[in-house]
C-alpha cells in the first residue's frame, strides 16, 4: 500500500512569491525572516521523499462559480494549468504547469465516494493560488505529481466544520489504502483569522489574533475535540469575515489525527498571521 | 434582491482586462451594456440558450454605476469579489502600497457584525 510520508498543514499567501524575489535594498522589513522560515518549512516535506503530492485549496471564484457551485471536487487531470489573470495582476504570480496523477484522483473518486463523500469532479481544472502558494513555498521546483481536491469554504451555504474533519479522516483513509509503493504527502493551505473586503482588512496583524493564538495551540496539539467544541459556520464569522478558510485547517487536522505535529512555526505579519504544521504518520521524515 | 446578480457582473468584469478598464472609466455605461448584453449568459452554455429572467434592482444598478463599494458591502455583495474589482480598478491611484485597501476598509468601519448576508 501507499505510505502517506507527510501531513503539511499550512496558510497559503499570496504575497510571498513576489515578496521572496525582491532584492534586499527593496524587501520590506519582515522579507528575511519570512524566507527563512519558508525554507525551514520546506525541509520537512523534502526530508520526507514524497513522490505524489495530494493537495487541499480553495477555488478563489476563478473556474468555480455560484451557477455550479461544488462543495469538494477532485481533480482528474494529466496536467494542470495553474494561475489566472488576476493573480498575476495582483500579485505578480507567474503561470505554471503541474503535472496530474490520474490513478490516484480515481483512487480517491471511486473511495471516496464509497465512504459517503459525492465529490465532484473535473477533467480540465485550472488550480489557483490556493494549489500553487505550497508549491512555490515547500516545492519550487514543481517537479511531482500532484491531486488537487477543492473545498468551498468561500461561498455559502458551505459544508460544517465537522464535515472538513471528517474528510480530512477520510483521505488519510483513502491514501493508505492505495494499492501503490509510492510515498505520498498531503498538503493543504487554509487560513487563520483573515478579513477580506471588510473593515478589519489589513491591520497591523491579523483580525484576531488572540484567536490565531487558540488555533496554532489547537492545530500544534492535534485537539481535534477542543477545535470543533468552539468553531461553528456562525463563530467563523467573529475572528475576520474570511475565516471560514480556517475549515481546511480543520480538515488537515482530521487528516493527521489526535496527534501533535512534529514540527509547528509561525510568523505574526500585517493583514494575517502565517503558520505551518507538519506531521509525520509513519516517522518518514524524523 | 439579485445578490448572485451583482456577484457575478463583480465576477465577470474582474477576470477580464478589458472590461476592468471599460468599468473603471464608465461605470454607468458599462453597467448598462452588461445588464443589456450579459447579466442572462449562462456562462458555461452558447449565446442561444441564455436565462430570460436576470435584473438588477435599482438599488443594485445604482450601487455599481457609481463605484460606491459601500453600498455593494451593505447589500451582501461577496466582500472579496469587490476587493479583487477595486484593488484592479483603483490601487494605481494612491500613492503607497496598501493604502487604497486601507481607505477602502476605512469607509466600511460603521459595519459591526454581523455582517450584511452573502449568501446567494
Amino acid at each position: 500500500m501507499a505510505e502517506l510520508v507527510a501531513i503539511l498543514a499550512t496558510t497559503h499567501h499570496p504575497f510571498f512569491y513576489a515578496t521572496s524575489k525582491l532584492p534586499p535594498e527593496q524587501a520590506p522589513p519582515f522579507a528575511a525572516e519570512w524566507v527563512r522560515k519558508v525554507e525551514a518549512y520546506r525541509e520537512t516535506l523534502t526530508r520526507a521523499r514524497p513522490d505524489v503530492l495530494v493537495m487541499v485549496g480553495s477555488d478563489h471564484f476563478h473556474q468555480l462559480w455560484l451557477d455550479n457551485m461544488p462543495q469538494f471536487l477532485v481533480g482528474k487531470a494529466p496536467c494542470y494549468d495553474a494561475n489566472y489573470y488576476n493573480e498575476e495582476r495582483e500579485f505578480g504570480l507567474p503561470r505554471l504547469l503541474l503535472r496530474g496523477h490520474e490513478e490516484l484522483s480515481a483512487h480517491i473518486l471511486r473511495a471516496g465516494l464509497d465512504a459517503g463523500f459525492d465529490f465532484a469532479f473535473s477533467n480540465e481544472l485550472r488550480v489557483d493560488h490556493s494549489i500553487t502558494c505550497p508549491i512555490f513555498t515547500v516545492r519550487p521546483g514543481n517537479d511531482l505529481p500532484v491531486v488537487p481536491v477543492y473545498t468551498n469554504i468561500f461561498a455559502p451555504p458551505l459544508p460544517r466544520p465537522e464535515r472538513f474533519v471528517q474528510l480530512g479522516r477520510a483521505l488519510r483513509d483513502i491514501i493508505s489504502a492505495w494499492p501503490s509503493d509510492l510515498r505520498v504527502a498531503l498538503i493543504g493551505t487554509g487560513h487563520l483569522s483573515l478579513e477580506l473586503g471588510g473593515p478589519r482588512q489589513f491591520g497591523e496583524h491579523g483580525p484576531d489574533p488572540e484567536f490565531d493564538a487558540q488555533a496554532v495551540q489547537w492545530i500544534a496539539n492535534g485537539d481535534i475535540d477542543g477545535c470543533l467544541a468552539n468553531v461553528t459556520l456562525d463563530s467563523l464569522h467573529a475572528p475576520g469575515n474570511a475565516t471560514h478558510g480556517f475549515m481546511d485547517f480543520m480538515l488537515m487536522m482530521g487528516a493527521a489525527g489526535y496527534n501533535k505535529a512534529d514540527y509547528v512555526d509561525s510568523l505574526d505579519l500585517f493583514h494575517t498571521m502565517e503558520a505551518y504544521f507538519t506531521w509525520y504518520p509513519t516517522g518518514a521524515g524524523e | 434582491m439579485s445578490k448572485y446578480l451583482v456577484d457575478k457582473f463583480l465576477f465577470t468584469v474582474d477576470r477580464d482586462p478589458e472590461l476592468v478598464e471599460r468599468y473603471r472609466a464608465d461605470p454607468a455605461g458599462t453597467v448598462a451594456w452588461w445588464e443589456a448584453e450579459q447579466a442572462n449568459q449562462i456562462l458555461n452554455c452558447i449565446a442561444g440558450e441564455a436565462s430570460t429572467w436576470l435584473s438588477f434592482t435599482e438599488e443594485e444598478r445604482d450601487a455599481l454605476s457609481v463605484h460606491d463599494h459601500v453600498a455593494l458591502f451593505r447589500l451582501g455583495a461577496h466582500p472579496f469579489l469587490t476587493l479583487t474589482l477595486w484593488i484592479a480598478m483603483f490601487e494605481r491611484d494612491y500613492p503607497e502600497p496598501l493604502r487604497m485597501q486601507r481607505d477602502f476598509a476605512a469607509r466600511l468601519a460603521h459595519f459591526n457584525l454581523p455582517y450584511p448576508d452573502i449568501t446567494t
